[in-house]
């Protein structure tokens, strides 16, 4: 069956920006389905269509919404993370220019199926053209009643505002977001409690992923059995991929969860580019691990690069490298990445990253010694949330690069150890 | 006494003239109700300000301290901690280099070179006309568009080092 788009499905319209335009397309139509039916009716539908979060770590849309209080008098805010900024990763802000109305349609519905009082959109501070545009698109619509008070003279009312980051991959994290927003430094709090019952400025809140929350318009209106039909069992609905690196046509697709890596690199980015084979493939952003090319039937969909000792799907934001690629040299930007952005709480993350990163500067400066891919690994081990070593996940990121750079491309790093050091076992 | 430090250190001198004018304190001041708390103001309030001045001074943050009812450390221990303020003075033109895994993949390294070459300056710091300011960022978001170049608030997508002396001598 041909696959229809959903999250693209205005890809190309002229002026799809204006609110007319998009109204004329069906916009806006399942928000006023939504305000015209009951929110826990509107709640099932989407726990039903098994939306998971598609910033990274994929948990029950619905479900993380049932967190939320149900006894709390108010306010409850939504935070919106728009803060895209994991390496390999741009799809929403490609959403942002197909679409821009899309996003604030997700953010309202959602909104209204929360009662939220007020939404904040946390734009990372990067994006200037696109924050320009939601900010447009915020006030048009203000002006038009979909936003402020009565909302489509329903005695439903929001206030939406747009909040510029400032440059911090840590406020992807969704309690470094919620710090940020409060004008303080991005540092993720310890959880419990979690934002659901304590979020921002103390009060009960609601934090997705902006692609997250395209996905609900399109449920309310055609059904969970409909966004079922797409993707796998477990990972359902389409998914943009961002593809990006070594191919010819770099770039974002829309697909059912659960596209063969391969197929997603041959078929939709028009393969490894200057006809190179492939070496190896990040799946979701560069957090998640690396693919070798032996390895690329795995699936792109929330179970499948666990398999093949990834962490996970991530963003979906894929990165090819082609034969020529130096792994080591390719891990030294990762690791460089995360040793930058460590907020400096734990000392696993701060130190643990800068040392990496001195260890990973001497391989490549010729001076390796015998011991550091084992202190590499040693110091991937010592971070991480999932061993419960840091206080959010940022470093997981560093040590699943690592282990899985080191240890499936083992013999390049063992060549870089310098040869006067290199120790016959 | 040790503790009693009041003496050890000269009276600050209020400035003839306040970093911060009416309209951008008026601009604060508007975004007060958009949030439950005045410090919410803090992110938004350093972008206007250093949109403006090209830089957070010392002064201008004493300032928006008052303004928003915090202590000036407060206020600087939120402003170090973000890349994107800057509390030394920058050039008139920021370029910032994308140093991600795609845009390294696709020549970000040799355009950072390139860029270090032309204008004779590490990142991090201006030319000496003062009208650059070289840096380095993290992923910007454009691997689509790799090796990809903030210069200001435009994005410069698939850059060649060839291109470079073109989009340089566009800048005033």
């Amino acid at each position: 069956m041909e696959f229809e788009p959903v999250l693209t499905r205005n890809l190309g319209v002229p002026n799809i920006g204006d609110l007319k335009v998009y109204q004329s397309r069906g916009g806006y139509e399942a928000l006023r389905q939504a305000l015209a039916s009951p929110r826990n009716e509107l709640k099932q539908t989407v726990k039903d269509s098994g939306l998971r979060g598609r910033g990274g770590a994929g948990f029950f849309a619905g479900v993380k919404w049932d967190f939320l209080p149900a006894d709390h008098p108010g306010p409850f805010y939504l935070v919106v993370n728009f803060d895209e900024s994991e390496p390999g990763t741009f799809k929403d802000r490609y959403l942002c220019d197909i679409d821009p109305h899309q996003i604030l349609e997700g953010v309202i519905v959602t909104a209204y199926i929360n009662r939220i009082d007020t939404a904040y959109i946390f734009i990372r501070g990067e994006f200037h053209h696109q924050a320009e545009v939601l900010q447009r698109t915020i006030k048009q619509a203000y002006k038009e009643g979909l936003l402020g008070k009565n909302i489509l003279s329903s005695d439903y009312s929001l206030e939406c505002v747009l909040h510029r980051g400032a440059g911090a991959y840590i406020c992807g994290e969704e309690t470094g977001m919620l710090e940020a927003l409060e004008g303080k430094r991005g540092w993720p709090r310890l959880k419990p409690p979690y934002p659901a019952v304590a979020g921002a400025f103390g009060q009960p809140t609601v934090i997705n992923n902006v692609e997250t929350l395209c996905c609900v318009p399109p449920i309310i209106q055609r059904g969970a059995d409909w966004f079922k039909s797409m993707g796998t069992k477990k990972s359902t609905g389409p998914k943009l991929y961002g593809i990006s690196g070594h191919v010819n046509r770099p770039g974002v697709v829309e697909l059912p969860l659960g596209v063969p890596c391969r197929e997603l690199i041959e078929k939709h980015a028009g393969g490894v580019r200057d006809s190179k084979r492939c070496k190896g493939v990040i799946p979701g952003g560069v957090s998640m691990g690396v693919l070798t090319r032996d390895e690329l039937d795995c699936p792109l969909d929330f179970e499948g690069p666990p398999r093949y000792g990834c962490m996970g799907l991530g963003t979906a934001g894929v990165i090819v490298m082609d034969e020529d690629t130096c792994m080591v040299t390719a891990l030294r930007n990762i690791v460089r990445f995360f040793a930058h952005e460590s907020c400096g709480q734990c000392t696993g993350c701060r130190e643990g990253s800068g040392w990496m990163l001195q260890i990973l500067n001497r391989l490549l400066g010729g001076q390796g010694r015998g011991r550091d891919l084992e202190l590499l690994l040693d110091l991937a081990d010592a971070q991480g949330m999932a061993p419960g070593k840091t206080i959010c996940g940022l470093s997981d990121g560093t040590a699943w690069a690592a282990r899985t750079f080191i240890n499936k491309y083992r013999s390049e790093f063992e060549a870089k150890v310098s040869t006067r050091d290199r120790v016959a076992v | 006494m040790v503790w009693q430090a009041e003496t050890r250190q000269a009276p600050l001198t209020p400035p003839e003239e306040p970093a911060l004018d009416d309209k951008l304190r008026r601009q604060i001041r508007a975004m007060f109700k958009q949030y439950p708390t005045k410090r919410a103001v803090l992110l938004p309030a350093l972008h206007r300000i250093q949109q403006q001045h090209r830089c957070l001074s010392p002064q201008a943050l004493a300032e928006v301290a008052e303004l928003l009812e915090l202590s000036p450390a407060e206020v600087m221990d939120t402003a170090s901690f973000y890349d994107m303020y800057s509390t030394t003075p920058r050039g008139r033109h920021v370029i910032g280099v994308c140093e991600s895994l795609s845009c390294e993949l696709c020549g970000g390294g040799e355009l950072l070179t390139a860029l270090r070459d032309k204008l004779g300056v590490e990142p991090g710091q201006t030319t000496a006309d003062g009208k650059f300011t070289l840096i380095t960022m993290q992923c910007l978001g454009a691997c689509d568009f790799a090796p990809a170049v903030l210069i200001d608030e435009t994005l410069y997508k698939c850059v060649t080092t060839e291109q470079l002396d073109e989009i340089l001598g566009a800048l005033d």
